[in-house]
């Protein structure tokens, strides 16, 4: 998995709220068996005009001024929904690295830490701000520093946030999780050997 | 001993390792797989060089992306039928029961687990998928995971997991005549919004959970992810060891005693504290609809479409605003006048047989509207076998519905049943987001027994004044 360490960034605001995976990557691109190429449709229904190639005009991030962002600012509850994980993998692909909002879903949040995509939560006074002034100032950049646990701006917007302390270890190391949990091979035999025998599938 | 909760009995029981500042290690008994959430995961063990640890508590099926016409005719989408190929040869290489499209008990994943036997009390229950919740109505730990746990379960059969909180709602009292367990679950997201259990685990009880049968339940728990929780969950009773009582898959003789014995211990204790407790008033209920383009977007049928006005929260105004202006809807217009060109009977949240007899019941000779295109897409081919032999198949097709083969279907339009841009829709299913059933299509979600009756008189309708 790719680490994720600290991130610089150009900023694109997203002020939705219950963004759902269901926008971020529609169901008509969950047929690929690949985990890569998903970026050219993150948010396709919001981002095309009905012919399906044509972005629409209105859709925040297709402001040229966004355009390279690696940053996403958005709305609480972001990435409710299905649990694809197609979602992570088209904003991963698509060139965000962090995103920043009040709350997110269970299950999205689990997968980003899963995909080197790092999924701060910040009060919603501060998005607020911070969707302001990236709507406000061409070239907005922040910084997100996982090591420090702190988002800045050059202009002395400073905010902390907490990730829970494994998460971190093994998002800024880029660890496979399955080695970690292969390494209690040992434990996971004796615990099998205890269940009990209806605990089988019969049949 | 302290007292717990049903959720701390079956955590507590599946702790293979905890070590202190880490996830704990949960192991799992069932693994649920399909095709659009696995591939990826059997490629990561290819790569890697691992195999499928425990391909004996692993079942694959194939539902989201399957026809529901006639199935001897070749699949014309040419990814979907890779995905599905895809399935097939991994299940092959890496000895996974499958459940292929031809298979007589074929269906969504949420109704073959329980309807075979593989769900049952207790478990730890994962799939690829949010509305894994369902088997929690077996009173079972089950949710939802992305792709790369899915490839972790596969290759370790465990979960590094961090503890949820949990939530108790307690729904008291007993429901009216036409409401049901999905106007219950409707109810409760209305109430709680759909990040109000984000982070819990919930348990439902009270009189009126208790008093639903297994299909209700199952209805319930299905939804919990809409309100964000982890899992959601209903202590077995009498009635849950009933139905997995003799299914295909289900212990039998000595273990099934042994069993059943433990299942019945499972209840949360006297005295066991839950981290938050919602209550609601089951008799209060009405049917309810959803107006918006999230399941938390709900009102009684009585009432009117709602303005942003309404609403104290400047962020709730702007997804209202911006919901409404989606559903071509105006704030004031009653719900029961809205007219619909499609109806969908079917998913895993309403597509099992007493889903389909209670849509069945209100057709009474009625035919559907000459507007509407009705749908009822069984969950299951059993459950369509069935209904077939208690001879609703020939209700609902008499009747002017179209009779479908089963599979997820119009639930996410990935396979050929999708809506229109601006066609509206009733839907038995789960999700009203934007484009869930088609691009700009508008989706309402109700019980069986509301789509059917909306199908026939061509807008929603309460049911409760339907004869
Ligand atoms: S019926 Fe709908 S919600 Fe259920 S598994 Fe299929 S697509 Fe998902």
């Amino acid at each position: 998995m790719q680490a994720f360490v600290k991130e610089t960034g150009l900023v694109a605001p997203l002020d939705r709220a219950n963004v759902d995976t269901d926008q971020i990557i529609p169901k008509q691109f969950l047929k690929r068996i690949e985990r890569t190429g998903f970026g050219k449709f993150l948010f396709f229904d919001w981002r095309y005009l009905d012919d399906g190639e044509t972005p629409n005009p209105e859709f925040e991030l297709n402001a040229p001024r966004y355009a390279g962002a690696s940053i996403l600012v958005a709305g609480k509850n972001f990435g409710c929904g299905s649990s694809r994980e197609h979602a992570p993998w088209a904003l991963m692909d698509y060139g965000f690295r962090a995103i920043i909002a009040p709350s997110y879903a269970d299950i999205f949040y689990n997968n980003c830490f899963k995909n080197g995509v790092l999924p701060i939560t910040i009060s919603e006074a501060s998005v607020n701000a911070l969707l302001k002034k990236a709507a406000e100032t061409p070239g907005y950049t922040l910084t997100v520093d996982l090591e420090t646990q702190e988002v800045t701006d050059s202009s002395g917007f400073r905010e902390a946030f907490t990730v829970d302390g494994f998460r971190r270890h093994c998002l800024i190391n880029g660890l496979d999780d399955i080695g970690l949990t292969l390494q209690n091979a040992d434990n996971i035999a004796v615990y099998e050997a205890n269940r009990p025998s209806w605990a089988a599938i019969a049949g | 001993m302290k007292p717990r909760t049903m959720f701390e009995k079956i955590w507590d029981s599946h702790v293979v390792v905890e070590e202190p500042g880490q996830p704990a290690l949960l192991y799992i008994d069932l693994h649920l797989v399909h095709e659009v959430t696995s591939p990826q995961a059997f490629e990561g063990l290819r790569l890697a060089g691992r195999p499928v640890r425990r391909p004996d508590l692993t079942v694959a099926t194939m539902d989201h992306n399957i026809p529901t016409t006639d199935r001897s005719l070749p699949i014309v989408d040419l990814i979907s039928r890779t995905q599905m190929d895809t399935l097939r040869s991994n299940c092959k290489e890496f000895g996974v029961k499958l459940y292929d499209l031809h298979d007589s008990l074929q269906g969504i994943v949420h109704v073959i687990g329980p309807e075979l036997g593989y769900t049952r009390p207790g478990q730890t229950i994962v799939c690829g998928d949010s509305h894994t919740s369902t088997h929690g109505a077996f009173g079972a730990l089950a949710f939802g995971i992305g792709t790369s746990e899915v490839e972790h379960v596969l290759a370790t059969q465990c979960l590094p997991q961090s503890r949820p909180k949990t939530m108790e709602i307690r729904v008291n009292g007993t429901l009216a005549a036409g409401v049901t367990a999905k106007d219950v679950v409707l109810a409760i997201i209305g109430k709680i919004g759909t990040d109000g259990a984000t982070g819990y685990a919930v348990e439902y009880t009270g009189e009126a959970i208790r008093s639903l049968s297994m299909e209700g339940r199952m209805t319930v728990c299905n939804m919990s992810i809409e309100a964000g929780a982890r899992a959601g969950m209903i202590a077995p009773d009498e009635k849950t060891i009933e139905y997995v009582k003799g299914r295909t898959f289900a212990p039998k003789g000595e273990d099934w005693d042994s069993a059943a014995a433990y299942w019945l211990t499972l209840a949360t204790d006297d005295g066991a504290a839950f981290d938050t407790v919602v209550e609601l008033d089951g008799a209060s209920i009405a049917p309810y609809v959803s107006w918006g383009t999230s399941p938390g977007m709900v009102a009684p049928i009585t009432a009117v479409v709602p303005s942003p006005a309404d609403f104290a929260d400047e962020t709730d105004r702007k997804s209202v605003q911006r919901a409404l202006e989606y559903m071509g809807l105006t704030a004031g217009m009653p719900l029961q006048e809205l007219s619909l060109d499609k109806v969908f009977i079917g998913s895993c949240t309403n597509g099992r047989i007493e889903d389909l007899r209670a849509a069945a019941a209100v057709i009474n000779g009625h035919k559907v509207a000459a507007t509407v295109h009705a749908l009822v897409v069984p969950g299951s081919t059993t459950v369509r076998e069935q209904a077939i032999a208690e001879g609703l198949d020939k209700i609902f097709i008499n009747a002017g519905f179209d009779w479908r083969e089963a599979g997820c279907s119009m639930c996410l339009g990935m396979n050929p049943d999708i809506l229109q841009p601006g066609e509206r829709c009733a839907s038995t299913s789960n999700r009203n987001f934007e484009g869930r059933q088609g691009k700009g299509g508008r989706t309402h979600l109700v019980s069986p027994s509301m789509a059917a009756a909306a199908a026939i008189a061509g807008h929603l309708v309460d049911i409760r004044n339907w004869k």
